[in-house]
């Protein structure tokens, strides 16, 4: 019986660490252009509508910034909890309460009309991101819980609430009992960049912002070194006097005061309107982002754009030749699969290990996994 | 990445032009966007039909395309300004959720015809709306179910609290009381449009609960699956799904959108296409209904008499005297419910079991 061993290497490279995401590319195109011989499409024409067409218009670069701002918003806010080894899966709840706290000022009081509404509304937003995400992390400060699965489960909390909520008392009173609130306001509405080219909004611009700050804090502050000591050595943070569960509240509330920054910009620049599904699981599609980023922020802005490209890509692919859906969330596994991968390979070295050796790999401290 | 993604392009280049989507003047291009995947054998699986239907009628004066398993919300404004910048002279939006992007798309193309399916808003002079009265099938289902059952009471496994849904839930209480006024129903909610998992536990905790029959206003065919190994009878969905359940299907309610499709893009074609909001049932031929099977004789007569009765003679499911589910009275003796009242529909007729959700 033979089995195979992933083992640390001693130094990565830094040449393959620079060009991993490159190689990765490459043997995603490979692999891609096969599945899409064998399904009877012209390879370089379904490159071409996957990776260039969605990037030849004004207006489709627009929704390129629209579907990233939201991945890299709450990705970046995860960095900072998944460097500090806390485990935030809800952030699609954060993003959800955020969207609803921010909600209240347009649906419940539709006639407070004035230029402090959209600041107000943003500003709620945030709270009530971080509010939603300090539920898992007192429980998991106070009591030790697993955020694992306390913020995963929150989630399900907040889609059932935003669904009552818009079928129930926040209905749009004109709206045939359709469930969706009222249309926002004009002064509830997250402006346009440029008008006229596109629809991307300023949830861009504070995806950007927050990525650059949060880049700056992680490595030139030493509240960016706690994060990083007691995410790789709690011990070693104890000695610095860093407190574990001071963090935890920390990165949870960053982290999810980012996700409802998200969610409120979501509902008043994209969408307009809390309706039953706000998100197409943006919060979770973050945590590959915050992964596939290397959990730099500057990364994760490279990543939030990649990322986004594969869902245009996979639409624009589907209507000009049409590749199935499936397909093309096939292919987007294929690059994640690959990114992934080469990452891995970096940091590792495969080893092929048969029975009469296997005793002495498992006494090996270096082994993993 | 970027130089990688240069060099693509740079190769591409030439590919490029030849690519793009040709003007063709001469065809009339119609395009979709469905919420679900074509694959559900349902709801978008019957519009997909329909946009087949719309090939086979018109050959190669038209091209058409199609997105499937759209979101609803950021994401179908995008997907319908792909389509509205592609080229398309139509475009059919299949969704109730897709109600409000189709609004604001339609405000930027004034040239290009939306249809929006199920929804009530028409912004704009470019914009119609259209739906099918499927509640028509609905009461058959119901004299069926009534028939049928020896319980009393039938499963309902339904999707969203909507009017669309709710007046589906009423119009087959209607056609069960027709025949047993004493019928009952017992509906769970599943929250989805398509989710076999969850539509299959969904079943199965209704037969727990003592139903001897299954209708369901989610697309799969796991309900009905579940109906035939536990050896029941159940209802199709949308399609005819009669294959995935030989011994199991009554009949279906049965979308065929191909004639409204086609007449729209035939005015498209001619210049004549005017706002409208069209709700076809029956008669217009937007909604039929699988053959019966699997029940006796004269359970089939009673079916299509009742058929017959909505499709010729005109009758509608809501006609008084109809009662809430408190007591009230909504419907006086013989009259008929305005289309307002019905499509804005949030309560239940006497005999539904539970309570809606609100």
């Amino acid at each position: 019986m033979m089995r195979l061993q992933l083992v640390k290497r001693p130094q990565h490279s830094a040449f393959f660490s620079a060009v991993s995401p490159l190689i990765a590319l490459a043997l995603t195109m490979i692999a891609g252009a096969i599945m899409f011989s064998v399904l009877g499409k012209n390879p370089l024409d379904a490159l071409y509508y996957y990776f260039i067409d969605p990037l030849r218009e004004t207006w489709s670069l627009h929704e390129l910034a629209i579907k990233a701002a939201p991945l890299i918003l709450i990705a970046v806010g995860l960095s900072v909890c998944f460097l500090s080894n806390n485990w935030n899966i809800g952030a699609e709840g954060q993003f959800i309460a955020g969207a609803i706290a921010g909600g209240i000022l347009p649906v419940v009081f539709p006639d407070f009309q004035n230029v402090l509404v959209l600041p107000l509304m943003l500003i709620m937003g945030m709270i009530g991101g971080a509010a939603y995400a300090s539920v898992p992390a007192f429980l998991k400060a106070r009591f030790n819980t697993n955020e694992i699965l306390t913020s995963l489960m929150l989630v399900y909390v907040a889609q059932l609430f935003l669904d009552w909520l818009v079928r129930g008392p926040w209905r749009d009173p004109g709206g045939m009992n359709f469930p969706e609130t009222r249309d926002f306001h004009a002064f509830a509405i997250l402006p346009e960049l440029m008008p006229s080219a596109g629809r991307a909004n300023w949830g861009i611009v504070f995806a950007l912002l927050a990525a650059v700050i949060l880049w700056f804090v992680l490595r030139k502050t030493l509240k960016g070194f706690e994060i990083r000591v007691l995410g790789q050595s709690p011990r070693a943070g104890r000695f610095a006097g860093f407190s574990a569960s001071h963090m935890v509240m920390v990165s949870f509330l960053i982290s999810g005061a980012l996700a409802g920054l998200a969610g409120i910009s979501e509902v008043s620049g994209a969408i307009g309107q809390l309706q039953p599904a706000i998100s197409p699981g943006y919060g979770f599609t973050a945590i590959i982002v915050a992964f596939l980023g290397r959990l730099n922020p500057l990364g994760i802005v490279a990543a939030g754009f990649v990322l986004a490209l594969s869902y245009l890509g996979g639409e624009a692919a589907q209507i000009s030749i049409g590749l199935s859906d499936k397909a093309a969330r096939a292919f987007q596994g294929m690059l994640l699969f690959f990114v992934l991968g080469c990452d891995t390979l970096i940091h590792y070295r495969i080893r092929l290990v048969g029975l009469s050796v296997a005793k002495t790999g498992e006494t090996g401290a270096e082994t993993n996994a | 990445m970027r130089k990688l993604l240069l060099a693509l392009a740079a190769s591409t280049a030439a590919l490029a032009f030849a690519a793009s989507p040709s003007l063709a003047q001469d065809k009339t291009k119609a395009c979709w966007i469905y919420v679900g995947p074509i694959g559900d054998f349902g709801y978008s699986y019957q519009h997909h039909q329909g946009l087949l239907d719309v090939e086979k009628h018109f050959g190669d004066k038209v091209e058409t395309a199609y997105l499937e398993s759209v979101p609803e919300g950021a994401d179908t404004e995008r997907a319908l300004e792909r389509f509205a910048r592609s080229g398309c002279d139509i475009i059919f939006a299949t969704s109730f959720g897709f109600m409000d992007p189709v609004q604001k798309v339609a405000a930027k193309f004034p040239d290009i015809k939306f249809e929006h399916a199920t929804g009530f808003k028409r912004d704009h002079p470019n914009v119609s709306t259209y739906n099918s009265r499927f509640h028509e099938g609905r009461y058959v289902q119901g004299v069926i179910a009534a028939k049928m059952s020896k319980t009393g009471v039938a499963g309902y496994i339904a999707s969203f609290p909507i009017p669309e849904v709710v007046m589906g839930i009423n119009a087959f209480m209607l056609g069960a009381q027709s025949v047993n006024p004493d019928f009952k129903v017992k509906i769970v909610w599943a929250n989805t449009w398509f989710d076999a998992g969850k539509e299959a536990d969904a079943a199965k905790a209704l037969l727990d609960q003592g139903v001897d029959i299954i209708t369901q206003h989610t697309d799969s065919t796991a309900p009905l699956q579940v109906a035939a190994e536990r050896g029941i009878k159940g209802f199709g969905q949308a399609s005819d799904m009669i294959k995935f359940a030989p011994e199991t299907q009554l009949t279906s309610i049965v979308d065929d959108w191909g004639p409204y499709y086609i007449e729209r893009v035939q005015e498209v074609m001619d210049g004549t296409w005017k706002q409208s909001d069209v709700w076809g049932g029956m008669k217009a031929g937007h909604v039929k209904m699988a053959p019966y099977m699997n029940m006796p004789d004269d359970v089939k007569a009673l079916a299509e008499a009742t058929e017959k009765k909505i499709k010729d003679e005109g009758f509608n499911p809501f006609t008084g005297p109809v009662y809430k589910q408190d007591g009230t009275l909504w419907l006086e003796e013989g009259k008929v419910a305005p289309d307002g009242e019905v499509l804005g529909m949030n309560f239940y007729v006497k005999g539904v079991d539970g309570e809606l959700p609100k």
